[in-house]
């Protein structure tokens, strides 16, 4: 059960300013109906330039439409200027906080409010379309956003950064990527919170070694995997040799995206060993295929 | 405001009479069963009495019934304990729609280099057969699928995969938490090897559960300490616990017929009404092989948290697979597997009755369900007018 403060409830039960503007000044969605929420915003101006009426359509849980419902209100008798100035802790605070996973509503209002109002003023795009380079293919989040909520919300966790933007809460595979934009955001402080997780060692033994590689496929490479509806399994080491195969669709993977040899070699002399060298186990397609379909 | 308990496939009020029985064991007869003295030794022969009591309602001998800490640690026991004694065999096969006490357990064995198979299923929840004995070889150590999922109450044709599995002579455990005291299920003649029951989803209390283990079945003990369940389950017993147990499952095997005809009526009420009066909206799971309690339907265009609070506000009390009800980002693992597109997966809300339900109740739900969704619809983008 969340903890939703008497104003989220209020506003979820009785919200405010719910529909569409005929002919708004500016038109502003987010979100998708896969992604779990969704938010259309409109809005009309007066003639001194401030907005005169707000109103807003949500698929969502409570904390999404109570979000909306809180937004429209804020910004209401807001010029641009001022308006633009919300910050998805501004919409969160007016509601007396928010269950930390949860703060991602906030940030899809915000995005809302953005795209209305770049609508407005270039009477563009009215969608909130990704710019930049896609950090969490999950959820569509870009890496522009990522270090945005990171710096204005003083994030230092990568648990965070789910949190407030979603990145990283479907098949963890870009968790590393997200940790590696907050340190260069954070710096130090970023440092400070992150916990290594297995600082490479100097001499192996072959159990050391047989170890550290079947942690690293556990931890790195096969969530990822996973997600997509594949998997990786150790088959031997011999030496420097380790020899893995694939599973389900990631033979599909392989031949469009990315060849997964060199994912799993990467990972493997980044967590493991300089001198390690992947190899697909032959006979793989023999052999019995999780996650089939 | 009276509270509508609409969540029986979460947990279960205590049967009043199971309350009764326990209610010695806390400050009368507070004995530990090994004990040498009388005072003791007289609530091991209750144990023994509510050992006979779950034996009788599964169709066992009371030996093959070990008591545990619950329904989870019941899954664990069988899973691991099956694996440590047969050290040779690395292979596991399951479902994609077991529940997280299962599925969790194998995919940690994954990370232990064990070799796991998860058979999808159908749009209706329904496994194939036929994928399962493809995949059962000489390395497979244990079959484990569960009796009836939680959220859709689908019931997966246990004995048949029993037959299959005993037939290729691997262990087979089935978690059958949602089934006992549902359905009719008696293990005398059955091939089940190892067969898991949880005591708060049947009215017993939580914290008591129990693991079938067929007579003559390989399995090394979790917890390790003292003698108590034969050296199968070490740690003084829950007493109180494994009595409201022994009475619950006598309770739900006097009740089985009304759960199969006044439990399944509501239900069927409740379901033929909300999918009639609410527009867009769609029922899953296989309708024939169902548990009678459980319903579960997807309401295009709005999202299953909003309408537990809305539902909340009236006292009902419903589950939902929705990402946000979960408080992980993604929709139910079941509901996904069965192929569920996101969208109603997002707006999916289970109802699940017990023997406790009254007709009141599902008629004051049915009054505000249509209600409910015409009031989140009226805020959805996605609707159209």
């Amino acid at each position: 059960m969340w903890e939703y403060t008497e104003k989220l409830k209020e506003h979820f039960f009785n919200p405010r300013n719910v529909g569409e503007i005929k002919n708004p000044d500016g038109v502003g969605e987010v979100g998708s109906l896969a992604c779990g929420d969704a938010l259309k915003l409109t809005f009309k101006l007066d003639e001194n330039g401030k907005i005169k009426d707000a109103k807003f359509k949500t698929f969502g849980c409570a904390s999404a439409i109570a979000t909306s419902s809180v937004l429209t209100e804020m910004i209401k008798g807001k010029t641009i200027d001022e308006a633009a100035k919300v910050t998805n802790k501004d919409i969160a605070d007016y509601l007396g906080g928010l269950p930390e996973q949860k703060m991602h509503c906030s940030v899809m209002g915000r995005e809302a409010l953005e795209a209305a109002i770049e609508n407005y003023q270039t009477g563009g795009r009215k969608k909130h379309e990704l710019e930049g380079k896609v950090v969490c293919n999950c959820f569509g989040v870009t890496e522009k956003e990522i270090e945005r909520v990171i710096t204005e919300n003083d994030l230092t966790t990568v648990e965070q950064v789910t949190n407030y933007c979603k990145a990283g809460g479907g098949c963890g595979g870009c968790k590393g990527e997200i940790e590696k934009i907050i340190e260069k955001v954070q710096g130090d402080k970023a440092k400070a919170a992150a916990v290594l997780a297995h600082p490479k060692v100097g001499k192996l033994t072959n159990i050391k070694k047989i170890q550290l590689v079947q942690q690293t496929i556990n931890e790195q490479i096969r969530p990822a995997l996973r997600a997509h509806g594949g998997n990786i399994e150790l088959i031997d080491v011999e030496g420097n040799k380790v020899i893995v195969a694939f599973r389900g669709m990631c033979a599909q993977c392989m031949m469009t995206e990315f060849t997964l040899k060199d994912v799993v070699e990467a990972k493997l002399k980044e967590f493991v060993s300089d001198s390690i060298l992947v190899e697909e186990q032959g006979d793989s397609t023999k052999l019995p295929h999780n996650h089939r379909g | 405001m009276k509270t509508i308990y609409f969540d029986n496939n979460a947990t279960t009020k205590v049967a009043d009479e199971v309350l009764e029985e326990m209610k010695p064991f806390f400050c009368e007869l507070y004995g530990n069963p090994s004990s040498m003295h009388t005072f003791g030794g007289q609530t091991g022969i209750k144990i023994r009495h509510a050992r006979e009591r779950v034996a009788a309602l599964l169709g066992c001998e009371p030996t093959e019934i070990i008591f545990t800490a619950g329904g989870t640690e019941s899954d664990n026991t069988a899973i691991m304990g099956t694996l440590m004694a047969m050290p040779n065999k690395r292979k596991i096969i399951t479902t994609r729609v077991e529940h997280p006490a299962v599925l969790t357990v194998c995919r940690e064995l994954e990370n232990h280099g064990y070799t796991v198979v998860e058979l999808p299923v159908d749009k209706q929840g329904q496994l194939d057969l036929a994928e399962l004995e493809n995949q059962i070889d000489d390395d497979t150590a244990l079959v484990t699928i569960m009796y009836a999922n939680n959220e859709t109450g689908v019931v997966f044709p246990i004995e048949k995969i029993a037959e299959m599995v005993a037939g290729k002579g691997v262990v087979f455990h089935t978690d059958a938490v949602q089934a006992i005291g549902k359905i009719p299920l008696s293990l005398s003649k059955s091939n089940i090897d190892l067969l898991s029951i949880s005591g708060h989803k049947l009215h017993a209390p939580k914290g008591v559960g129990a693991l079938y283990v067929k007579k003559g079945t390989r399995l090394s003990p979790l917890m390790l300490g003292g003698h108590q369940e034969a050296g199968r389950r070490a740690g003084t017993e829950n007493v109180p616990g494994i009595i409201g147990l022994g009475k619950a499952c006598e309770l739900a095997a006097e009740n089985i017929e009304a759960e199969n005809s006044k439990v399944k009526f509501l239900r069927d009420k409740l379901e033929n009404a909300i999918l009639e009066k609410c527009p867009d909206c769609r029922l899953n799971g296989d309708k024939q092989n169902r548990l009678p309690n459980t319903t579960n339907i997807s309401l295009e265009y709005i999202e299953g948290e909003a309408i537990l609070l809305m539902l909340d506000k009236y006292g009902i009390c419903a589950s939902s697979g929705s990402a946000c009800a979960s408080g992980s980002l993604e929709p139910s693992h079941v509901l996904r597997a069965m192929g569920v597109p996101f969208t109603a997966a997002h707006g999916s809300i289970r109802f699940s009755l017990s023997r406790y339900s009254a007709e009141e109740e599902v008629d004051y739900t049915i009054e505000k369900m249509p209600e409910i969704v015409n009031k989140l619809r009226k805020l959805s983008p996605f609707v159209v007018k």
